[in-house]
């Protein structure tokens, strides 16, 4: 039987579907309402509340904790500061990702690691490799909670319980106190929206979920499930490991395996040549840059609209979207002389009820990666497939300035 | 006058329809003004903070007729369009007894059932039906229709298109359509339904806004026409737009600038400005003129072609039909700030049985009764209330914890036999407290604030004549071929370079758009004819 949560007892009752699904062997609702859009809109309208304490949690502490980190990231741990949080992946030596994740840096030498696959022995391994004799890596998982509080009125509800969280900055973390409990919070989040993330020993979850419930009573605060959550992080253009590309770790061959650069991620590596660090995959990361030997890029795809309409109307029916998100791979082809050209799929697949239309994440040859290149992706039309109009474009679909804005007014 | 004054189109009325209207011809490429009576776009769709922190939706409340290729032409969605789903929609009776559907298909058959199993049954049947017609129907409202007085073979040529799309149609579509235009509501209800909250929830559309009983013919079309509008592709399905529709009209007015557009304003147009039938501009009240050869009227028809322009240089055959086009309003709103939920007995505590509609007419004979006093020349002692508390959905509508509640009264006659509006403006709102009181006891004493709309409020304010909400009634002889008058309804006036794209135009009166693009789209075609 999958276990539950510290927040079930408070999640159970909420949940007017009553389904549940198993998130790493923990209970998590998909969606708590019957309509999905409504509970997508806490989200952007409002303020959402979701458990995503199935992460797998790992503290890393002691004065060799930075270069564990700096030998395992792809990304410069160095760039993130005491107090801040920061977004990075881990890769194989042949520069395929192994996972990505978010990474608190608590203290100059405590860091908190989110994980959606366990990877604390593969980091004990590393450190024990480089022979490192200062650091921990201990796996927290079963001692926290995380609370996603995301929406346009996120610090409307947190500022009631502490004034640490109005000053962070985009990606800024802080030690706080809530109701007597000690917890950290962190200006980040899945959505793409204005959202802190909270992580709370797990003896007092209920008192802190108590007290956002409370404060957020007046903003319409409502628990949303995993599936408005993955429909908007397909809008904030961020990626989920099992959709949109696999661990390299148990991949058979290397067409399953991703590179960070090829997840649109080279960002990662601006400033690659200003620091030496030797780290996982660093020379096949080099060499694919320099080489450009990346074999598809990851791109958004937005579905033109009449396009859409007109494939549907033509066959006698009304387009689907509402509710609509899927995680079926889709096929994308040319648009050329040749029938059905393939060149690559998309992996998430949204109607957009706020952009108000269809939008997907998708990997393509580098050829057609450029904002405004026309491609055709298969939909199934009564069960046969069909071709419609698709736009390359930039990720992320969705950016409301709110989603960096730091709420105290400072710059 | 100076060249500041020179426009290459001029849109009078800044309603939704009108800034539509401009924001195509904007994007077109042409130098586009709009001009607007009142200190605030929007017309019958705008949201007022009436006091700090409360904001009322004043009139037009909910959305959904709006089309939805307008949506994507002038990119709503950019500018800040989010209309936010409705969750229920509540249907409580006078004995406890109460109706509360939802989302889920599933759920919604239990809820029924408990009244009739067969009725649980039958709203399947009856929804794939109508979703069948609202689809068959919708290229109808998003073409320009043929002009069924024409002898020219473009237009002979799309009268028969119609008549075979029309014949085309399946059997059971095509006579569903008959239905709704020549039976009642009631009439058609009683096949399917025994459930009396069952059938008066759904009667209701058939009313709205329209001088007919659920038993009166044309409320089947009224019903239909509520029907037309799209959720996310949902035919019927409804919601409050960010902020209120007032919060839609500002997304439009952006849209508007966006393309280049200019929005003037406080700027009351006295006349449209022509000679030998043919357009040149406009005249304000302050005496200000605008030139432009393309003018628009985004106002009703009655002012379009009796007040902006002098009656006596149109055919007879025009004034008489709009002299004859029935407007007649019946609608009033009330609207509260509450400093909390209303309580229903046996739901105590469930804010969500008031996400989204509630529906205060519990059957059929209630809403007749309502409607008996309307015919009567007086508003209904009970009147049928759409009540909607927007802050259940949009915590931006009021301060925390705090809540808004709009009311759609009805029946509330614009002609009252033995009073007037100005003496009976307080006495509507208290039956409409004492109405909602007897559903929900307790209501009074949440009560902070309240709005008193009456149709006449509606005919000053936002200039509908009559009050009437749609620009004219909804009823089949003023539809389609014949909004506003047979030979007339593509927009065109017989003033060269006038036109109309105001709601009393194809497809008609809500947020729809559809008359501001439709304009839009036949202007723009008869300006590349001319240039060809
Ligand atoms: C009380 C009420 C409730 C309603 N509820 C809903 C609802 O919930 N959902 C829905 O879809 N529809 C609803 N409707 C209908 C819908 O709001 C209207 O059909 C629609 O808004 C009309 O838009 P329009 O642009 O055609 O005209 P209007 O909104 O009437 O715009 C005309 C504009 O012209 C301006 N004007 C008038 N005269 C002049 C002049 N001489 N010079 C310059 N400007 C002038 C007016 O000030 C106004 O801004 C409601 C209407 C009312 C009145």
């Amino acid at each position: 039987m999958p276990k539950t949560t510290a927040f079930h007892p408070r999640l159970e009752p909420l949940n007017e579907t009553k389904v549940w699904k198993n998130w790493s062997g923990f209970l998590i609702a998909p969606q708590f309402k019957y309509s999905l859009t409504n509970e997508y809109y806490a989200i952007r309208s409002s303020v959402s509340l979701l458990d995503t304490s199935p992460l797998f949690k790992y503290r890393i502490s002691g004065s060799d904790s930075i270069r564990l980190l700096e030998r395992i990231m792809s990304r410069d741990i160095n760039r993130c500061r005491t107090g801040s949080a920061q977004y990075t992946v881990w890769s194989d030596e042949k520069g395929f990702v192994l996972q990505d994740g978010v990474i608190l840096r608590t203290d100059d030498f405590e860091f908190f690691l989110t994980a959606g696959e366990p990877t604390l022995r593969y980091f004990k391994a590393i450190a024990k490799e480089m022979k490192l004799e200062e650091v921990s890596v201990k796996d927290v998982s079963e001692a926290y909670g995380i609370l996603a509080l995301q929406g346009p009125h996120a610090h409307s509800v947190i500022s009631q319980l502490t004034q640490d969280a109005t000053d962070l900055k985009y990606f800024d973390l802080t030690h706080a106190n809530i109701c007597e409990t000690e917890v950290i919070i962190s200006r980040t989040g899945y959505t793409g929206d204005l959202g802190y993330e909270i992580w709370i020993p797990n003896e007092n979850a209920l008192t802190v979920w108590d007290a956002l419930m409370a404060a957020g009573e007046g903003y319409n605060i409502a628990p949303i499930g995993t599936t408005a959550l993955k429909m908007a992080r397909v809008e904030a253009g961020l990626l989920l490991m099992g959709v949109d590309f696999d661990s390299s770790r148990f991949a058979w061959v290397d067409a399953q395996r991703e590179t960070a650069i090829e997840l649109g991620w080279s960002w990662m590596f601006r400033n690659l040549e200003k620091d030496d660090r030797d780290f996982i995959g660093r020379a096949a990361i080099e060499a694919e840059i320099k080489n450009k030997t990346s074999r598809w890029k990851t791109v958004g795809l937005e579905i033109d609209w009449h396009s859409y309409e007109a494939v549907h109307l033509d066959a006698g029916i009304l387009p689907p979207k509402s509710d609509l998100y899927h995680e079926t791979t889709m096929s994308i082809y040319r648009r050329s002389e040749t029938p059905w050209d393939y060149a690559g799929y998309a992996t998430s697949f949204l109607f957009s009820s706020l952009l108000r239309k269809p939008i997907a994440i998708a990997k393509l040859p580098l050829d057609l990666t450029d904002a405004g290149t026309e491609v055709d992706l298969e939909i199934p039309v009564i069960r046969k497939p069909v071709n419609v109009l698709a736009n390359v474009s930039s990720l992320p679909f969705f950016v409301p300035e709110r989603k960096t804005a730091t709420m105290g007014g400072g710059k | 006058m100076s060249n500041s004054n020179n426009y290459d189109a001029i849109v009078i009325g800044g309603g939704h329809n009108g800034l539509v209207n401009a924001a195509y011809l904007a994007k077109s490429g042409l130098k586009t003004l709009v001009l607007e009576r009142r200190h605030l776009v929007g017309g019958a769709a705008i949201t007022e903070e009436l006091i700090p922190g409360f904001k009322f939706t004043t009139f037009s409340y909910a959305i959904s007729l709006m089309r939805p290729d307008i949506v994507q032409d002038l990119r709503l969605a950019d500018h800040g369009m989010m209309v936010l789903p409705l969750v229920n929609t509540f249907q409580p009776g006078l004995n406890g007894d109460y109706l509360l559907l939802g989302a889920d298909a599933d759920a919604n058959f239990h809820e029924i059932a408990r009244h009739s199993r067969e009725d649980a049954e039958s709203i399947r049947d009856l929804s794939h039906l109508i979703d069948r017609v609202c689809f068959a129907l919708k290229p109808l409202m998003d073409n320009i229709p043929p002009n069924a007085m024409s002898d020219e073979p473009v237009e002979l040529a799309a009268m028969a298109g119609l008549k075979e799309y029309m014949a085309g149609l399946e059997p059971d579509v095509r006579t569903m359509i008959d239905k709704f235009v020549n039976c009642s509501a009631a009439e058609i209800l009683e096949e399917y339904f025994e459930s009396d909250l069952v059938k008066a929830l759904i009667a209701s559309s058939g009313i709205i806004g329209s001088k007919v009983g659920p038993r009166s013919k044309g409320s089947g079309l009224v019903w239909l026409f509520h029907k037309m509008g799209e959720y996310d592709g949902i035919f019927g399905e409804w919601g409050f737009h960010k902020g209120g529709n007032g919060g839609f009209t500002e997304v439009l007015a952006k849209a508007v600038m966006s393309f280049g557009g200019t929005i003037l304003t406080d700027a009351d147009v006295e006349t449209v400005i022509y000679k030998n039938s043919v357009a040149t501009g406009v005249r304000l009240a302050s005496g200000d003129e605008y030139f432009a050869p393309t003018v628009v009227s985004a106002l009703d028809p009655r002012r379009t072609f009796t007040q902006l322009v002098s009656s006596d240089d149109l055919p007879d055959s025009l004034i008489e039909a709009i002299g004859k086009y029935k407007f007649q309003g019946t609608a009033a709103k009330v609207n509260f700030a509450l400093s909390d939920l209303p309580n229903f007995p046996g739901l105590e505590n469930r804010k969500d049985i008031y996400m989204g509609f509630t529906n205060l007419g519990p059957s059929i004979d209630y809403l007749e009764e309502a409607f008996a006093d309307c015919e009567a020349g007086r508003y209904s002692k009970k009147p049928f209330l759409d009540c909607c508390v927007q802050s259940t959905i949009d915590p931006d509508m009021t301060p925390p914890g705090k809540h808004i509640m709009s009311c759609f009264v009805m029946y509330a006659p614009y002609h009252l036999s033995e009073s007037d509006w100005d003496t009976e403006r307080e006495n509507l709102g208290d039956v409409v407290q004492a109405t909602i009181e007897e559903f929900f006891p307790g209501f009074g004493s949440l009560i902070l604030h309240r709005e008193i709309v009456t149709p006449l409020d509606i005919e000053r304010i936002v200039g509908l004549t009559e009050g009437n909400i749609f620009a004219g009634e909804l009823f089949a002889d003023q539809m389609f071929l014949n909004r506003p008058a047979p030979g007339w309804n593509q927009y065109r006036t017989p003033i060269a370079g006038y036109y109309q794209c105001g709601s009393g135009t194809h497809p008609g009166g809500c947020v729809i758009g559809g008359p501001g693009k439709l304009a839009a789209q036949q202007i723009l075609g008869d300006l590349k004819h001319e240039e060809g």
